[in-house]
């Protein structure tokens, strides 16, 4: 097998390998922290009689391992169970909602990224120079907020001081798409301004630091101009740390998406998380918690798998 | 070396949060939990940032918030560096099955955003200080071990840890006597970014209503409390969320400094 190849397998193999242990942490973990499903629902005053009944109707007196493996067998298949708190379909409730988030998501990556690597460059380009540290002082500043504090600034910001935008973000199905990106616009900002921080000072490293190897002084005192420099040697080492960049940080959108749901009241995946740790409803938060769990550890993978693509060093095997 | 300016302005604000939290029953003018005057008062010599959304000094309720942050902050980043420090120069000194088993739990833990798994156990556990504290500080100390195992591993392979063992020293002296003193600067550089997670986790939980509970009161929760207060333009309602971003960028610059003198210490050893 090709070399790059068996390590793509590789690291895939172990991000599900690593899927499969965090679902096991997520439902045996929760099992194995003190609390009571059957008293959570029942209140404190219930007899033991009727928790003993609920215990057995839920399941909940089969032992924990037995009752990981139908969750495990169920959520493969697409069923995640129902809701404690309305007894509704956990997958049916969670479907709108993904794609609300993914939308969310999505429109702030469209934006972030280009706009990191593009503030990445010029960073590095004038690297120690004004742009650089303009560029770089904004962004310490920003890296040091929480989601929600960024997202309080932008809103007094946008909504009071230039009231250009709503400050609550509301999307519904057959709203037109040009609607919903104006009705996103607010949150979206939040979330560019949370990821690009981070995003731009990776790749203004990244490039920093394949501008400062050997081949590149090599390739400057042979006489190549600074466009074929960048062009054929210092972006085909860069591409890969650059890509990861990206894609660690799109991961870190998962968090930040969570907040800023909950900040501008977005009906999404993040929101209905939130609730339902509030309501205790284990189930929900279990299936969800999955889902960025699994969200997290794909964009991590996907990280890793470009980079190995992209280096150049694996692709020639000794 | 001469203290750059950042870092004077870091020390001072950190100590003027930190004075502030520690005497905060002295300091606030009003109690936390009373409403003192009308609902959304503007500021006034009474009340210098105005009242909240029932009335309630927000001065005062600031005050307060900085105690109750500062300590959940300050308790979980202590418990993580325990905890993490220990098992981090355990796993480095005994290696094996001990450094496998501990690494790739660590692995597991660190596979999931903290917040998500912040969020998953306390939708079980009860909500207290003493449950927010454990959560964040055991979560944290992932983060404490990968760095100290890291550090530790340089240290076991030097000569004088060579030259305990061989005394007969036991692991309980090597680890506190031998490598503790030697990773100290590293870790405490590590300890002021550690600090400034809690703050912004304990705020973030806070926030979302799952963190400190009334009447106890912080800054997370007091964002979530004047939230509306923000719509209806009152500037008042960003001095939480101020506060927050203050103490986390005062923390910052002096843990840049001290991470910038230990780094030429490192360089200074060779790497």
């Amino acid at each position: 097998m090709h070399p790059v190849l068996k390590l793509v397998v590789q690291r895939v193999a172990l991000g599900l390998l690593l899927l499969l242990a965090v679902s096991a942490v997520i439902f045996l973990g929760v099992e194995a922290l003190p609390g009571d499903t059957a008293q959570a629902i029942l209140g404190q005053q219930a007899t033991p009689e009727a928790l003993a009944n609920l215990r057995e109707q839920m399941g909940l007196d089969q032992p924990a391992l037995t009752r990981y493996f139908q969750w495990l067998g169920g959520v493969v298949q697409g069923d995640l169970g129902t809701a404690l708190t309305n007894k509704a379909d956990i997958a049916q409730s969670i479907g709108q909602r993904l794609g609300n988030t993914l939308f969310l998501a999505g429109c702030a990556a469209a934006i972030s990224v280009p706009l990191a690597i593009l503030l990445g460059l010029i960073a590095a380009r004038y690297a120690g120079r004004w742009p650089d540290k303009l560029i770089s002082g904004v962004t310490l500043t920003t890296i040091s907020l929480p989601e929600f504090v960024a997202a309080y600034f932008v809103i007094f910001l946008l909504t009071q001081v230039f009231p250009i935008f709503q400050p609550v973000a509301m999307v519904f199905p057959g709203m037109s798409f040009w609607a919903k990106l104006h009705a996103v616009a607010l949150p979206v900002i939040v979330l560019v301004l949370v990821v690009l921080a981070h995003m731009m000072r990776m790749t203004r490293a990244a490039i920093l630091n394949v501008m400062q190897s050997a081949y590149i002084e090599t390739a400057e005192l042979k006489g190549l101009t600074p466009m074929q420099v960048v062009w054929r040697h210092a972006f085909p080492n860069a591409i890969a740390p650059v890509v990861s960049v990206v894609m660690l940080n799109l991961a870190y959108l998962v968090v930040g998406v969570v907040v800023v749901e909950v900040v501008f009241g977005y009906n999404a995946l993040g929101q209905y998380l939130v609730d339902h740790v509030t309501k205790r409803d284990v189930p929900v938060v279990q299936a969800v918690g999955l889902i960025f769990a699994a969200v997290y550890i794909f964009l991590n993978m996907a990280a890793d798998v470009i980079a190995i693509v992209a280096n150049p060093r694996l692709r020639h095997p000794k | 070396m001469r203290m750059p300016l950042s870092a004077i302005i870091g020390l001072v604000l950190t100590g003027a949060f930190l004075f502030v939290g520690l005497f905060a029953q002295f300091i606030a003018p009003y109690p936390i939990d009373s409403a003192v005057g009308g609902v959304w008062e503007g500021p006034s010599a009474a009340y210098w940032l105005g009242t909240d959304t029932i009335g309630r000094d927000i001065v005062s309720r600031l005050i307060y918030g900085a105690q109750v942050t500062i300590f959940v902050a300050l308790a979980s980043s202590i418990l993580a560096f325990s905890l993490g420090s220990f098992l981090g120069f355990f796993a480095a000194v005994r290696g094996g099955w001990i450094d496998q088993t501990l690494s790739r739990i660590v692995d597991l833990v660190m596979a999931i955003p903290s917040l998500i798994v912040a969020l998953v156990m306390l939708s079980v556990l009860p909500l207290n200080l003493t449950v927010l504290i454990l959560v964040m500080g055991v979560l944290d100390s992932t983060r404490v071990f990968r760095l100290s195992r890291a550090v530790a591993m340089d240290i076991t392979v030097m000569d004088y840890v060579e030259a305990a063992k061989l005394r007969g020293e036991k692991q309980g002296w090597i680890i506190f006597r031998e490598i503790l003193p030697n990773a100290l600067s590293p870790l405490v550089a590590e300890f002021g970014l550690r600090f400034i997670f809690a703050v912004l986790f304990i705020s973030t939980l806070s926030f979302l209503g799952l963190g400190i509970q009334p009447p106890l009161t912080d800054w997370g929760g007091m964002v979530k409390e004047n939230k509306d207060g923000l719509i209806y333009g009152k500037a008042a309602a960003l001095m939480p969320a101020m506060a927050i971003a203050a103490l986390a960028i005062s923390v910052n610059l002096v843990a840049d400094w001290i991470l910038s003198r230990t780094s030429s210490l490192k360089g200074g050893r060779g790497g």
